[in-house]
This record gives structure tokens, sequence and C-alpha cells, in this order.
């Protein structure tokens, strides 16, 4: 018999697989759950995406692209950025297309992070952050934020916990699970103490197109930040695009050559066909996304309303397509709140703590969801409330 | 909002004000004061149910009939589309570029009762110079409505 345990890798059996997996597991018995589960659009892609994938298949040859990435890609993505961020990258030298923006977080994290090195998480966030730091022998350093600041990150908190080992902050805005978002003024006293230190941040944008009410910013848009910052973007959110795997990383030449290696010889290049559909996207589809977040927008000013109406406290998100409200009046834990609510009403939230421990006492709902379906949603919901309210 | 508002309403005429109001980040009064402006200025002609006639009613035909016809001197083709619009078989009339005029959306009980209808009422008004008549078989989509079940959400039900 082999022991396997002996043989597998210490360090990867030692990280926690994901706290979504055992309501994954505890849905998937059940019949008839509804869910507000989904961390993905419910939107199809702009057909004219699909499109420009199907002339691909007809007409090209589908072999590997250059290791960053079509040129072309390149330079549409470099582009976008400007237009949106002021800040040029130079699509020769600066840019990694990537398998999602899951690819660029994971290039990221092993350019950067040696043995030890502290890595400042803002939580909660998205799940991947803390094990890929891990899996490289580092140090994840939570830096919580509450519901009073709207999730935001302070800077009071943040300078608490830098030390002389912290090499990376990673900034997750507009953030998932909260809906969180940082404005500009929110962002210029971190960016005031980042550049007297040498810390890097990593700044996950992949929610940026998805925000209500004002335009997003940008932390590299900040003087000084572009050379410290490396800035990630993707396709899944903005574009409905998630099952096409396509992200891509921007930072100064010297981290983008190191990750460039790691991609190269992981990787190889992203799926060729996503590429060329990239380009439509980006130089075509500006309606199509603004249409999709008028839509959210819809759905987000609803849901909000419908919580707050059931006395749990849900501050209005700016961003992204969830809402965190707080379910610490029902006396529950995040975790018993989410089981029983699919045990007894059949609707599947996420537990808040599974964005990490500053999580406990929420729940994500995410509304990428039709009108109708977040109607019946919350009709159940509010039964649920009732007939548990304290 | 007004934009918005009608967009909502053309999708579900019962919201309710209160889920309207919320949706659109306004009062409930504001909405009750622009649905009412958009009724009085005529914009909101009505509500109605939006059906899938085969389950609806098993002894519906539609047909779309188009109609070339010769335009009057005085009033155009203003006329003739009154007096087509007149009959209760009606459903929809509209006045088209292209190779045909008149657009008519004509409900019936079967295939005979409509082409009784076209062969003795609609070819029959002076003017209208040829018909051309196509049941609907099958309807997939209406305003904006999937028919028939829309794809179940692929999704998973619970992911990151």
């Amino acid at each position: 018999m082999i022991d396997y345990d002996k043989l597998l890798s210490e360090k990867i059996t030692k990280i926690k697989p994901s706290g979504i997996r055992k309501f994954f597991d505890l849905a998937a018995t059940m019949q008839g759950v509804i869910s507000l589960g989904v961390g993905e659009p419910d939107f199809q892609t702009p057909w004219s995406i699909r499109k420009a994938a199907i002339d691909t298949l007809e007409k090209k040859r589908i072999i590997y692209t250059a290791n960053a990435g079509l040129a072309s890609l390149r330079e549409e993505i470099s582009a976008y950025t400007e237009r949106k961020t002021g800040v040029h990258y130079d699509p020769s030298k600066e840019v990694i297309v990537t398998v999602g923006g899951s690819e660029a977080i994971d290039l990221t994290i092993r350019a950067i992070v040696n043995p030890g090195d502290e890595v400042l998480i803002v939580e909660p966030c998205f799940v991947c952050y803390a094990p890929i730091v891990e899996l490289m022998h580092g140090v994840p350093v939570p830096v919580k934020t509450y519901l009073k600041d709207s999730f935001k990150l302070r800077p009071e908190a943040l300078k608490e916990k830098i030390t002389d080992r912290t090499k990376l902050l990673i900034l997750p805005y507009p953030n998932n699970p909260t809906g969180g978002i940082m404005t500009r003024e929110d962002l210029e006293p971190v960016a005031e103490i980042l550049r007297s230190t040498n810390i890097l941040v990593l700044t996950d944008e992949i929610y940026s197109e998805l925000t209500y009410g004002r335009k997003h910013f940008s932390i590299i848009s900040l003087e000084g930040m572009k050379e410290r910052t490396i800035y990630v973007n993707g396709f899944s959110k903005a574009f409905a695009m998630t099952g096409w795997r396509l992200g891509y990383m921007e930072a100064p030449a010297p981290i983008i050559k190191q990750a460039l290696k790691i991609h190269q010889y992981g990787i190889m290049s992203s799926p060729t066909i996503s590429q060329y559909a990239a380009i439509e996207a980006l130089t075509h589809c500006e309606k199509e996304v603004q249409k999709m977040v008028s839509e959210y927008n819809i759905r987000r000013r609803f849901v909000t309303d419908g919580f707050n109406r059931l006395g749990l406290e849900c501050f209005e998100p700016e961003g992204a397509f969830y809402v965190f409200p707080c379910i610490k009046s029902t006396g529950m834990t995040s975790e018993e709140f989410c089981q029983r609510l699919i045990e007894e009403q059949k609707v599947a939230v996420v537990p808040g703590n599974a964005f990490g421990d500053s999580g406990e006492g929420f729940v994500r709902v995410s509304y990428a969801y039709s009108l109708k379906h977040l109607m019946e949603a919350l009709r159940r919901i509010e039964i649920f409330i009732n007939e548990h309210r304290k | 909002m007004k934009e918005k508002l009608i967009e909502l309403l053309q999708q579900n005429a019962r919201f309710t004000d209160k889920q309207l109001a919320a949706m659109l980040g306004t009062t409930e009064e504001d909405i009750r004061k622009e649905i009412k402006l958009l009724e009085e200025e005529g914009i909101i002609k009505g509500y109605s149910a939006i059906l899938n006639e085969n389950l609806a009613d098993k002894n519906t035909v539609i047909a779309y009939i188009m109609l070339k016809v010769t335009p009057k001197r005085d009033c155009g083709f203003d006329e003739l589309a009154k007096t087509v619009m007149m009959y209760d078989e009606v459903e929809a009339v509209s006045l088209m570029s292209g190779s045909y005029d008149l657009f008519v959306t004509v409900k019936g009980k079967d295939f005979k009762d409509i082409a009784l209808f076209v062969a003795q009422r609609l070819s029959t008004i002076e003017g209208v110079l040829s018909t051309s008549t196509h049941f609907v078989l099958k309807t997939y989509k209406e305003k904006g409505i999937f028919i028939e079940d829309e794809d179940a959400d692929e999704r998973g039900l619970i992911a990151p």
C-alpha cells in the first residue's frame, strides 16, 4: 500500500480546501434549491465576442501564441487600461495575457514572495490569495475591514500591520464578497503610506467595470504607484466571459520578466481562441457592458432594499455583484445561518467567514440572477427570517 | 428614470410601486407620479398579459398578413389602416416600408377562420391590391420574454 500522506507535498496537504466547498456539497445533495451563491454573471457573453471566436475557429489555425499573448491583444489591453486609468503600460514589456485573473494573481505572488515574507491581505476577500502565499512559504497577514467603514481599507489598519518583513499588499477592490469600493480619496492615504516603503501592491481589479453611481478609480492612477503596483484585471466579470479563462497583468518590466518565466513554463500561452475574441471585447463592447451594468444596478438596489427591509443590515455596495448583509441579529453564526437557510427554505448563500474571519456575522448574496429569481429567493428568505426572529 | 421605469414595466407590469422604487432608487410617491404622468400623456396605453398561447388556449391561431394597398389622395394610408383595424379579429396594424404596405396581425379560432376573414373581409376592402397570409406555427419570444422555458441555469449552486 502506498502511503500517500508521506509522498505528497507537506505544504499543499496542510492547506485547507476552500470554505465554500462544504456548502457546495450540501447544496448538491438537495432538490429544488435556488441559489444566490454564484460568483459569475448570468448574462451570455455578448454575441459579437462569440462571433469573433467562431470566425477564429473557421479561419485561423489554433496554435500557441507568443508566451505573453497575442501582440495585438496586448496592444489593446494597454490602450484599454490607458483609457480607463490614464496609465500607460508598454505592451511589449509590461503586459502578460493570463488564464483568467486567477493566474495573474498566482504569477504575481510567485514572482514576488520569498519564504518568510509577509503579505498583507485585505479581508474579507476572494479565497485564493492566502493559500498561494502559503504555497510560496510566505506568511499571509489579514488586514480586517469593517461594516462601519463600508469595508474600505483604513490607513491606520494598514499601518498597524506593516513590519520589516512586509513584501506585498493585496488590494481587492471592487470587493468580492462585500461589494465595497475604494475611491480616490480612500486610496490617497494608503498610497501615501506605501510611497515611503518598498512594499509592492497587487491590485485585483477584476470587478472594475462593475461599479454603480461612479466610475472605478485605480490606485495605479496615483502618483508614484505604477512603479510599485501589479495591476490585475480580466474578461470574466466585465464581459461575462468566465469560461473563456482570460485575464491579464500589467506591471513594471522587471516584475513582468520574472512572472513571464512562470507563465511560460507552466502555461505556455493563454487560450488562443479566447485571445482573438478578447480583442473584440475591448474594442467594440462598451455598450453591452454598460447595459449589463445598468441591469445589475437595478438588481443591486432591489436586493439591498430587500435585506434592509427584513432587518438584516446591509450597507449599499457600490461595486461587483454582491451584497453582504449582516445576520448577527438572528443570533446565528454565518455557517449556521447558511446551513439552516438551505435546509429549511432551500436557498443557497455563502457564509461570510469563507472570505476571512472578518466576514463572520455576514453572508454573501450574489445578484447575478434575474429579477424573477431574486424575488423568489427574497420571498423565501423573508419566511426564514420571520421564523427565526429573536 | 422615465426610460428605466418604462423598461421595467415592459418586463413586468405587475412590479409593485414599492419594488419599482427600490430598483430605481427613488420613492414610491415618485413612482406613482411618474406612472400617472406616463398614462396621462398616453405613453403607456395599457397593461396586458403575455401568454404562451399553446398553454392558454388551444383554439387560437395567429396569422401575419401583408397587405399591398393603394394609398388615397388625401389621407395616404391612414384611412385604409383605420378600416382594417376596426375588425375585432385584427390585433395589430402597422404601416411598413418595403414591398408591402400594411402589416396586420389577425387572431382566429383556426386556419379556416382566418382564411375566410382574409378572403371575405380584408381582400374586399377597396384599395387593397393583394394579401399574403402567414400563419404562426410557434412563438419563441415575445416582447422580450421567452415563451418556451428558458435554458436551465447551468452555473453551479455555489462558487467563489
